[in-house]
C-alpha cells in the first residue's frame, strides 16, 4: 500500500521525536537500564519515569483519539482487537524480557543506537533481526501482517 | 533536590507518549519498535516503516546538535550475551506481538488486559535475568 507525503513526514517525525526522547531520557544507555532491572542491587528508578511520563501522554492522548472517528491521514486505526491473555503472549514476553536483561537493550535503543556506529548495539540489531525472522518464517508470521482492523477498539 | 536527576528521564518519556500519540492520531499506526521493525523486515507498509525508523535513528543524532554531545552508552555485556540477547529479544517480542514500546507505552496507556500481561511478564524475566548475572558475576 502507497502511503501519502503526509503519513511518511508524521513516520518520520514521530520517529525522531521517540529517538530523541530516548536520549534524552538516558535509555540508549544498557546500563542504565540493566541498573533499573537491578531491583535487588544498586536499583536506578529513571526508567519509571520515562515510562510514566510516556504513559501519563500518551493516556491523555488516548481521550482525543477515543472520540475522533478515525485518524487524521488514514481511514481506520490499525490496532489489535485481541483481547484474551494466551501462553504465545506470555512465553514471548518471557523471552523478550531475559534478552532484555542479558543485554539491557530493547528494540527501540536499539535501533536508534544504528546511528551512532557502535559496534555492540549493531550487532545486537542483526541478531534481533534474526530471530524475528526465526520467529515470523519457522513459527508463524502471527502479528507480522498490518493488524487488519478497523472496528476503533478504543472506545 | 535529588528529583532534578530524574526530570531528563521524565522529559523524555513524555516525549516518546507525544510521538506515540502523533503516530496513532494521524497514522492510525501503533508506535510499537518490534511491529515496525518486523514489518519492515517482512517488506509490509516498507516505506512507513522506514520513515519511522530513519526518524528513530535521528533522534541520538538531534541530540548531538542541541547538546554538542552524543548519548551516554555504556555497554557491559559480554560478546556472547550481546548475541544471544539479540536473538531472544527479536523472537520474544515477535512472539508475545509487541516491546516496551508497543506494550509498555500504548498498550498500558490504552487499559489493555494483554498488554499489562505482557509487561508484567517480561519486567519480571528481565529482573530475574539480571540478578542471575549479577549474582554469577557476569
Amino acid at each position: 500500500m502507497k502511503h501519502s507525503y503526509a503519513q511518511l513526514a508524521i513516520a518520520l517525525v514521530s520517529g525522531s521525536l521517540f529517538g530523541f526522547g530516548l536520549s534524552l531520557a538516558g535509555m540508549l544507555n544498557p546500563q542504565r537500564v540493566q541498573g533499573f532491572l537491578d531491583v535487588f542491587g544498586a536499583w536506578d528508578p529513571s526508567l519509571a519515569f520515562v515510562l510514566g511520563g510516556a504513559v501519563a501522554v500518551a493516556m491523555l492522548g488516548m481521550q482525543i483519539i477515543r472520540i475522533s472517528t478515525h485518524p487524521i491521514l488514514e481511514p481506520r486505526y490499525h490496532i489489535s482487537t485481541q483481547t484474551g491473555v494466551d501462553p504465545t503472549l506470555i512465553l514471548g514476553s518471557a523471552i523478550f524480557g531475559i534478552g532484555w536483561g542479558l543485554g539491557g537493550l530493547c528494540p527501540g535503543p536499539a535501533v536508534a543506537l544504528l546511528s551512532m556506529g557502535l559496534v555492540k548495539p549493531t550487532v545486537f540489531v542483526v541478531c534481533m533481526v534474526v530471530g524475528m525472522q526465526v520467529h515470523d518464517r519457522l513459527l508463524g508470521a502471527s502479528g507480522t501482517s498490518d493488524p487488519p482492523i478497523d472496528l476503533h477498539p478504543l472506545r | 533536590m535529588e528529583m532534578y536527576r530524574y526530570l531528563p528521564a521524565l522529559i523524555g518519556g513524555m516525549l516518546i507518549g507525544l510521538s506515540a500519540t502523533m503516530f496513532l492520531l494521524f497514522n492510525g499506526r501503533v508506535a510499537g519498535i518490534s511491529g515496525i521493525v518486523g514489518r519492515l523486515a517482512q517488506g509490509v507498509n516498507t516505506g512507513l516503516n522506514a520513515a519511522f525508523v530513519a526518524g528513530l535513528m535521528l533522534g541520538p543524532i538531534l541530540f548531538h546538535g542541541l547538546f554538542g554531545r552524543w548519548p551516554v552508552v555504556a555497554v557491559t555485556s559480554s560478546w556472547p550475551l550481546i548475541i544471544c540477547a539479540g536473538f531472544l529479544v527479536g523472537l520474544g517480542t515477535r512472539m508475545g506481538s509487541g516491546c516496551t514500546s508497543g506494550h509498555g507505552v500504548l498498550g498500558l496507556a490504552r487499559f489493555s488486559r494483554r498488554s499489562v500481561a505482557a509487561v508484567v511478564t517480561f519486567l519480571a524475566t528481565g529482573i530475574a535475568a539480571v540478578t542471575i548475572l549479577r549474582i554469577a558475576g557476569l
